[in-house]
């Protein structure tokens, strides 16, 4: 490991765990868990990710699906007291495996991995840190925003104000936009974005969301000569660079979302789709 | 230590579980884990993903769709290739607690005795796996589908190193074990099975193939009985050691195998849902085999 990348990851324990549910949440068009990690490190990066998985009934069921465990980058991580840490995840119902996750309830077992991959690094010298987050993509924005003490400026846009809810996670100043102009003005993050930049381009651009979001956040940053850091989300069978089914083309060829990432340089990046 | 320490191939082992080829890499595993994973390594001899002659990107994305108890994959064999493969992997590998196993793919006689010379000549390698399962590229038929064309691999690197060389077969055969007795024939030391079932998964919305490339390789709980199949009918026929796996997923499964007549098992699919499995299932099956409740051998049954 390179001293830039150890900055980045906290080492996970090599084995899945049982992290008991404490509560689930609904926040409009998301569920936030709240799961205790009895052993795992306190201190987990922003960017990082953990790979769930419900302890009942998963691998099970009428349609055997889900089977393989689902990445999520945690949204709040917070030491406990008796060990371990409290861990905040946000997911949205889009298949078999989140819909599972979405019926836990307090007192569940949750299967967990982490935290795995690369997270987000320092911001650039002298610049401004500037979060654009999408969708379910705001989840790594706010442990980094809550690391970042109220420093950054944070753009958020949703698909509409049942997803503008996550934009409560929130504390301070936030730009919400939508895309049925619900709640904020309408349109993409892009938007502000640009706006943001054109009066102060000393800036480094923190982004998660969709694939077209990240790809013209990374377009609109190579434009401007401004610094970005894209948090990718990939299908990956594994999360820890055992599969190799996650990977994304780079300047360095095909690399694994997993371990290269999930957060890649937008420089690096040649095209996000 | 399992107290099931056993010589496969004539190499000590302290367990009788492997990870299948492909499944897991010990070395990006370390960057996720650090040091503890080679402390408490999971398998009892390590399975590199295979080495082709040349560099391989793999297959365009997405590589992966979710099955019923298992999943398809289109990896393609990313790899840095044999000379990338001696010079950045090996060195890596070798500081691993477990014999090495190197999986190795030609794609023509030339490319695969290269192969066998270039690793065999390492002395952290403990074995040779001879992956079958890619097409002569002057026929077009899958090396290990037919027995003549695997005799005729195994005859050209048999006497280009003293390894055991390994034969992993491929379940897209007729007969796999007719290729498991021609590969003991020619020499072979040992046979793996099976490698994926070949597989297809469809767009949900537009109906093209899902997969970066096309088709891919089916695994997981959903293929364990066809493998077992498979390793007993290969096990009836060869005096060779058997390695067997697919879709294994606990000590009751492992033992399964063993029953069937495999001298060893591998772990794949399961390691993704948990890089520990290999380590769980060992402790499993060692807890059956304490408890005498390792079933017996399968009576040798040629009607099988």
């Amino acid at each position: 490991m390179t001293g830039a990348d150890a900055e980045r990851q906290t080492l996970a324990p090599p084995e899945r765990r049982v992290a008991e549910v404490k509560a689930v949440r609904r926040l409009g068009a998301y569920d936030v868990i709240t799961a205790r990690d009895p052993v795992g490190p306190r201190n987990p990066r922003p960017g990082q990710f953990y790979m769930l998985a419900a302890g009942d009934r998963w691998g099970g069921g009428a349609s055997e699906r889900p089977f393989l465990p689902r990445a999520f980058s945690y949204a709040t991580a917070r030491p406990h007291p008796d060990g371990g840490a409290m861990l905040e995840f946000v997911l949205e119902d889009v298949g078999p495996g989140t819909h599972r996750l979405g019926e836990l309830e307090a007192g569940d077992a949750l299967m967990l991995l982490g935290p795995l991959g690369l997270g987000f690094g320092p911001a650039a010298p002298g610049t401004v840190p500037l979060l654009v987050g999408g969708g379910i993509g705001v989840a790594p924005l706010l442990c980094l925003s809550e690391e970042l003490e109220g420093a950054a400026r944070v753009i958020l846009g949703f698909r509409s104000a049942a997803h503008a809810r996550g934009a409560e996670l929130f504390d301070g100043d936030v730009t919400v936009v939508t895309d049925d102009g619900s709640v904020g003005a309408r349109g993409l993050v892009t938007g502000p974005l640009r706006e943001q930049l054109d009066s102060d381009s000393a800036a480094t651009v923190y982004a998660c969301g969709p694939p077209a979001m990240l790809e013209a956040v990374r377009a609109l940053c190579a434009e401007r000569d401004v610094a970005c850091q894209l948090a990718l989300e990939a299908g990956m069978a594994c999360g820890y660079g055992a599969c190799f089914g996650c990977v994304v083309a780079t300047a360095a060829g095909l690399q694994r979302v997993c371990v290269d990432g999930p957060v890649f340089a937008g420089s690096a990046l040649e095209r996000v789709r | 230590m399992t107290g099931l320490a056993l010589e496969l191939c004539g190499v000590s082992l302290a367990g009788p579980v492997l990870n299948a080829s492909g499944t897991f890499d010990a070395i990006a595993a370390r960057r996720a884990f650090g040091a503890a994973l080679v402390e408490r390594f999971p398998f009892d001899a390590f399975v590199t993903k295979t080495v082709t002659l040349a560099p391989r990107q793999g297959n365009p994305p997405p590589r992966l769709w979710e099955t019923a108890a298992g999943m398809l994959n289109s990896i393609g064999l990313p790899n840095k290739g044999l000379d990338g493969f001696l010079a950045h992997d090996l060195p890596q590998l070798a500081d691993l607690r477990v014999p090495l196993v190197v999986s190795v793919m030609g794609f023509d006689h030339v490319e695969l005795a290269a192969l066998v010379e270039g690793i065999g000549a390492r002395p952290e390698v403990a074995m040779i796996e001879l992956n079958v399962s890619c097409p002569n590229v002057e026929t077009g038929t899958i090396v290990g589908a037919d027995p003549g064309e695997t005799a005729a691999a195994l005859d050209h690197v048999r006497p280009l190193t003293d390894k055991p060389l390994v034969v992993k077969l491929t379940p897209n055969a007729i007969e796999p074990a007719a290729v498991a007795a021609a590969a003991q024939d020619a020499g072979a030391d040992g046979i793996s099975l099976i490698n994926t079932l070949k597989g297809m998964a469809l767009h949900p919305r537009t109906g093209e193939p899902w997969l970066g490339g096309k088709t891919g390789g089916m695994s997981g709980p959903a293929v364990r009985a066809v493998a077992l199949e498979q390793v007993a009918r290969v096990a009836e026929r060869v005096e060779l050691p058997v390695i067997g796996m697919g879709g294994i997923c606990s000590g009751c499964d492992a033992a399964d195998f063993l029953a069937a007549g495999a001298t060893a098992v591998a772990v794949g699919t399961e390691s993704f849902r948990d890089p520990a499995s290999g380590r769980r299932i060992s402790e499993e099956l060692a807890a059956l085999a304490a408890g005498g409740r390792l079933k017996p051998l399968a009576a040798r049954d040629t009607s099988l």
